[in-house]
């Protein structure tokens, strides 16, 4: 077990380097000069030769790349040209509200989808089963922005029963900030309210990001279980006379998760890239909305440390992934 | 078509049936992917005959008929400059339709010329290759685009270029997989041993077997693509000109507007939803009846 997780931190050295490389390559070798996009269009020659200078853009490309890694391994990635505010301190305080977001959206896939996929599994080719895939093709055509469009106007606009944006009233209440997911600052403050306040600011836009992640959920785990009713030791287990909840649950579940768990990582790069679609509609303060408003104002620097920073977390989350599959399926942990 | 179409214990009246006859035949039978094709040819119709459909230019509008709800004039209802949203929608249709085709023969063929050369050398371009492409995937699809265009600049071609860019190591992998797999096929063995070597086994044999999974996948990249185009039009990061009718550029700002006029995120989100998901049904139903392990 030990040897499999080192061999995967080890695996992820190049692939880290790799996106590093890219990311820098993609900064310095296309068109769209950092410091006339600092300075604009109308900048003298002078002035632009001075601020390359200054951000060393007129040093050869291969120092300014270790440069630029130097900076990374001490977590210094420059300051926003508009606000100069440190890019890494912006991302760490706004990174809570989208884990928070991203948590409740993967919440609403996996307790809908893996009972979904499991029902029209056990019920293959009846109404519900079609039912269930018609719904889920649906689903997965919803663009989230769409999605969440529509969930605003009809439950925060039209049937206003929830909140239409924020994370909290801030009228209402007034949470210290201390781990920056609302939820948990709120019940560290005591306010039982605001904890449920924060909740209901989720359910719009968790079911606007989550509900791809679930069609997609249902769909796998609808197969797995299908392939998974097939096998021997499930037709041992009923026949052993076993109740079938328990079959189910023992049998049938635990060995069809097993695919479901990949998914999951694979879908963190949608949430995160579905975070900024559903933050911009929902005024949600985290980094999707950051990005939102960098890409807005052609804040170059944020844009391409943002685009960093989240590749890193989605390759951290996909060896965690990976490790945790290799603890739930002793097939891979052995060989 | 080198498909092995031989059917043991055929009766003789029984003309053995190639793949793409096969597959046709599925197709025609699976609700899905008629319902899909239907869609589809749809939209290509609209796209097609656009100027025929509507009598308003989408780029003119009236600042005097900003605002109005859909009515019998404009029948889903004008924006803040007046423009008609139908007419808006139905020439969106080309240039969602041309982004999308677009960005996909981009990724499909860069793509597969990388899978079939890391499939077909192996080795250490193999190796270079696959790592290029574990590199690609590490980036969040939306994100990647997002940075792809904020350095490229804004513009159609450059948003088709941003999507295929997230084709790409798709593609590869998948062609080389397909490659990899039918390395050992008997056919392959057989073909070999008749003395066919280096780019006519690759041209010859592997690549015409390897093309049902591509154009599959081909299909839902597709509906991917629309949804992209428009997320990054949503996004702010559309074509330059503010006037162009893209679908996902008519979605951006409604949430501002939703209280008074929602019809103007409804409609076009109903043009991206449709394309999609034809896209989608047609790519399932496609997948369905190229599967050999389906057929009969």
């Amino acid at each position: 077990m030990g040897k499999f997780i080192l061999r995967r931190l080890l695996l992820l050295i190049p692939i880290l380097l790799g996106v590093t490389l890219l990311i820098f390559l993609f900064i310095r070798l296309l068109p769209g000069d950092p410091a006339s996009a600092i300075l604009g269009e109308r900048a003298t020659p002078e002035a632009t030769e001075r601020v390359r200078n200054a951000l060393g853009l007129d040093r050869p490309l291969h120092e300014q790349y270790l440069e630029y890694l130097s900076g990374l391994a001490r977590l210094d990635l420059g300051s926003s040209f508009l606000t100069n505010r440190d890019v890494v301190d912006d991302f760490l305080q706004r990174f809570p509200a989208t884990v928070e977001l991203t948590a409740a959206a993967l919440l609403f896939a996996l307790t809908l989808g893996i009972p979904l996929g499991m029902l029209t599994a056990k019920r293959r080719g009846s109404w519900m089963d079609s039912a269930g895939t018609v719904l889920s093709l649906v689903g997965i055509s919803i663009p989230i922005f769409f999605l969440g469009l529509m969930l605003k106007w009809l439950f925060a606009i039209e049937v206003p029963i929830l909140p239409d944006s924020g994370r909290i009233s801030l009228i209402d209440y007034n949470i210290p900030r201390v781990t920056n997911l609302m939820t948990v600052d709120a019940a560290l403050a005591g306010e039982w309210g605001g904890v449920v306040d924060a909740l209901r600011h989720l359910i719009l836009p968790g079911i606007a990001l989550g509900t791809i992640p679930l069609a997609i959920i249902m769909r796998i785990t609808r197969a797995s279980v299908i392939d998974v009713l097939n096998e021997d030791y499930v037709r041992t287990a009923n026949a052993k006379g076993l109740p079938s909840v328990i079959v189910d649950s023992r049998h049938v579940l635990r060995n069809a998760l097993l695919p479901v768990v990949t998914v999951i990582g694979l879908q963190t790069g949608l949430l995160l890239g579905g975070a900024i679609l559903t933050e911009t509609i929902f005024g949600w303060g985290g980094v999707g909305k950051w990005i939102y408003d960098a890409v807005v104002n052609n804040d170059y620097q944020v844009i391409q440390s943002g685009v960093l920073l989240l590749a890193l977390i989605f390759v951290l989350v996909n060896l965690a992934v990976d490790v945790s599959y290799a603890f739930l399926n002793p097939r891979i942990r052995y060989s | 078509m080198t498909a092995p179409a031989v059917t043991v214990g055929a009766t003789v009246d029984e003309r053995p049936v190639g793949l793409w006859t096969d597959a046709f035949r599925r197709m025609r039978r699976s609700p899905a992917a008629i319902i899909g094709g239907v869609i589809v040819g749809f939209f290509v119709l609209v796209a097609i005959f656009a100027p025929f459909l509507t009598s308003f230019d989408p780029a003119r509008g009236n600042l005097a008929d900003s605002y109005l709800p859909p009515g019998p004039d404009h029948w889903m209802g004008t924006n803040i400059q007046g423009q008609d949203v139908m007419a808006r929608i139905i020439f969106g249709s080309r240039l969602t339709l041309g982004i999308a085709v677009l960005s996909v023969v981009i990724g499909v063929s860069v793509g597969a010329f990388f899978g079939a050369l890391a499939g077909y050398f192996r080795g250490w371009v193999d190796a270079v290759i696959m790592r290029a492409v574990d590199v690609m995937l590490s980036i969040p699809g939306l994100l990647f685009a997002i940075g792809v265009v904020t350095w490229l600049g804004r513009g159609v071609v450059q948003i088709a270029i941003a999507i295929a860019v997230l084709n790409v190591p798709i593609f590869a992998r998948l062609l080389r997989a397909s490659l990899l797999s039918l390395r050992e096929a008997d056919y392959v063995t057989a073909a070999r041993s008749v003395g066919v070597r280096g780019p006519t086994l690759l041209v010859r044999h592997l690549l015409p077997n390897a093309i049902g999974p591509l154009i599959v996948q081909a299909t839902l990249a597709l509906a991917t693509a629309v949804v992209d185009a428009a997320a990054l039009g949503f996004l702010g990061l559309g074509p330059p000109d503010p006037a162009t009718p893209e679908w996902g550029m008519m979605l951006s700002d409604t949430y501002r507007y939703l209280n008074n006029a929602a019809y103007l995120a409804f409609f076009p989100g109903i043009a991206i939803v449709l394309s999609v998901l034809g896209f989608n049904l047609l790519g399932d139903g496609m997948r369905e009846a190229l599967d050999p392990k389906l057929r009969r």
